[in-house]
Parts: structure tokens; C-alpha cells; sequence
């Protein structure tokens, strides 16, 4: 039974390039179709809540399957397979990176990669903001948090700190 | 004592990223390259580039790159290194792991109360910026040089950054191989 936990979410592991989101279809054929640990609807709650539970996407799906099969032995398990390709990975080229680093060829290629990693981050900014429904009675929040964090260099916990107490106070005044 | 360093940015950063890998990126940058510089801005562009290259969650490689970078840049041997980038991945996981556990045990219903909806109304605003933050505080001299100091390096670098957003936003290039193109690009234009 580990070894099979341990397998599964090696494998979603290895597999996921681009990170996050892009393992939904994955997990989905490996949890829900194959080996039917949990089902449709219970796979939709779940995504729900490890959206918006802090941390690791992925990592978050790995632990509630596991913790629901096996305990938190299996959330160990599970949690270790879906971490460990990655970190092997991340290892092995963080040894080998800085010597070819000073390689003419590599600082080359990565004076023109640099610039395009930016904007590879502005996207999903215009993306998420697509998707928070902002009008203009929210759309003051991501200016102010940008700027205080850009600018002021506020550290981005204190901005979500502020915004979770600014909207349980907002929905109790709401209510 | 740099691996208690490592531990408790890294538990922070696992604690209060919300918004999926994207959203810790800003958490990250913070800590690693504005607070305790760890990092170079360049560096930590690099980190990003691999991780869209390779498998596996943002966050997990950031910590295990940055686990690992800080302590070879702080002069321990490699195998001390190794531990470094151990610490950081086990920090990051350890709150979902709590919190999941957490969850699935008693809070399932929770999730859908009142209560937690309001403060997602909040949050969800929130991570816009953050990530927003992350862009701005990206577009420095180290990734983009400056016209003062290497004009062509600088044109070409706008130039790679409005073609690479046009490219994923609009044309939905694979972000994979716009890094690719962009590789191309430098080593033909900026060797």
C-alpha cells in the first residue's frame, strides 16, 4: 500500500512541468480513474480546499489522500513521493549550475531568458486578476499591496495578514 | 546558525503562501534575495526559469535551490549544503502538512462557512499584488542591464520581455518554450 502511495505521486511528480495547475489532469487520471481512491466529487471539494489552503498545490493534494488512506503515515509518504523527483532534480543542477554558469554559451542564454522569466510572472498577474472579479471597490487592494511591497519593501506576509482580517471584518460588518 | 535561518523563513513562506507557486514567488524574493540576500535578483530570475524547465512544484525548487545556494554562498561544503536544501524543502511542507491533516481531521466543513468565504475576500485581491510586486521588483539592472551600461543588452531585453508576455498571454505559447526562444535568442543576439 505505501509503495503504492510512494509511486503514484512520484510519478505525478516527475511528470509535472510548469508546476501547479497543470497537475490537476493528472492527478485526476491517476486518484480518481485508476485507482479510484477518491471520486469525482470528492476530488472537486479537494482541489477547492488546497487552493486555498497555504502551501504547495500539489504537495497539499498528495497530503489529503494519503492522510485519507493511510494516516499521517501515508500523508508522509505521499508528501515525500510528490516532493522527492523535484528535489533530486533541483539538487543535481544546483551542484552543476554554477559551474556552467561562466560558460560564454550559458551566461549568453540566460541574458535573453532573464528578461523573458519577467514576464512569464506578469501573465499570471493579469490571469489572477481576470479571475478575482475585481471591480472598483476591490481593484484598490492589488495596487496598494503591490506598491507597498515593490516601494516600501512591506513584507508580502504583512499584506496577507491585513487582507485575511480586512475580509473576515469586511464580511461580519457585510452580515 | 544559518539551517535554523533557512528553517523558519522557509516554515513563513510554507505558513503564508497562498495563491498557488506564483503567489509564493513574491514570499520568496523577499526573504531570500531583499532580506537576507542569499540571492542575487538574478540568481533568483535563474531559479524561476529552471523551475519552468523542469518537474515538479515552484515552491519545492525555489526552497531546495535556495536551501542549497545559501549555504554554498556562505562557504559550507557540499554534503553541509545538501542538509541546507534539506532543511528548506522539510520547513516549506511542514505547515500543509500540519494544516491538511488538520483539515481533513476536523475543518472539512469549515472550509464553506461564512467566515472563511469573507476572508477569502480579502485574500484573493491580495495575491494580485503580491504577484505584481514579484514582476516590479524583478525589473532590475541584473536582468534587464541599463541603457547607461550596455545599451544593445537593454533594447533587446525589452524587446525579449513585451515578445515573451505578447506570446504567453495572447498567443498561448507553451511558457516552456518561450524560455526556449528566449535562450535562442540571447545566445544569437547577446553572446
Amino acid at each position: 500500500m505505501y509503495a503504492e502511495l510512494f509511486k503514484t505521486f512520484f510519478k505525478i511528480g516527475i511528470f509535472t512541468i510548469g508546476g501547479g495547475y497543470a497537475m490537476i489532469p493528472l492527478i485526476e487520471e491517476e486518484v480518481v480513474n485508476r485507482r479510484r481512491w477518491v471520486d469525482k466529487d470528492e476530488m472537486l471539494d479537494l482541489i477547492a480546499v488546497a487552493q486555498s489552503c497555504p502551501g504547495v498545490f500539489a504537495v497539499n493534494i498528495a497530503i489529503f489522500i494519503g492522510y485519507k488512506l493511510n494516516k499521517v503515515r501515508g500523508a508522509i509518504v505521499t508528501t515525500l513521493g510528490a516532493v522527492l523527483p523535484s528535489f533530486l532534480i533541483i539538487l543535481a543542477i544546483a551542484m552543476f549550475f554554477k559551474q556552467f554558469e561562466d560558460n560564454r554559451v550559458v551566461a549568453a542564454m540566460f541574458r535573453g531568458i532573464r528578461p523573458a522569466v519577467v514576464a512569464l510572472i506578469a501573465v499570471p498577474t493579469f490571469n489572477l486578476a481576470k479571475r478575482a472579479h475585481l471591480n472598483r471597490f476591490t481593484v484598490w487592494i492589488p495596487v496598494v499591496s503591490a506598491l507597498v511591497i515593490w516601494l516600501l519593501g512591506v513584507s508580502p506576509i504583512w499584506v496577507i495578514i491585513i487582507a485575511g482580517v480586512g475580509g473576515y471584518i469586511y464580511g461580519r460588518i457585510a452580515a | 546558525m544559518i539551517y535554523l535561518k533557512l528553517f523558519i523563513t522557509f516554515f513563513k513562506i510554507g505558513l503564508f503562501g497562498f495563491g498557488g507557486g506564483y503567489g509564493m514567488l513574491s514570499l520568496i524574493q523577499h526573504d531570500t534575495v531583499e532580506d537576507y540576500h542569499w540571492l542575487s535578483s538574478s540568481e533568483f530570475t535563474d531559479i524561476v526559469a529552471i523551475s519552468q524547465m523542469t518537474p515538479g512544484p515552484i515552491g519545492i525548487n525555489s526552497a531546495t535551490y535556495c536551501g542549497y545556494t545559501a549555504c554554498v554562498n556562505a562557504g559550507y561544503s557540499v554534503p553541509m549544503a545538501v542538509l541546507g536544501s534539506t532543511t528548506a524543502t522539510f520547513a516549506l511542507v511542514l505547515p500543509s502538512l500540519i494544516l491538511m491533516v488538520l483539515i481533513s481531521r476536523m475543518f472539512m466543513m469549515y472550509m464553506k462557512t461564512r467566515t472563511v468565504t469573507s476572508v477569502f475576500l480579502g485574500l484573493r485581491p491580495a495575491v494580485v499584488g503580491l504577484l505584481a510586486a514579484a514582476t516590479l521588483l524583478l525589473c532590475t539592472r541584473e536582468n534587464f542591464s541599463a541603457p547607461s551600461e550596455d545599451l544593445w543588452q537593454f533594447c533587446i531585453s525589452i524587446f525579449l520581455f513585451v515578445a515573451a508576455f505578447y506570446g504567453v498571454m495572447f498567443m498561448k505559447v507553451n511558457p516552456i518554450r518561450m524560455i526556449l526562444y528566449s535562450a535562442v535568442a540571447g545566445l544569437l543576439l547577446l553572446y
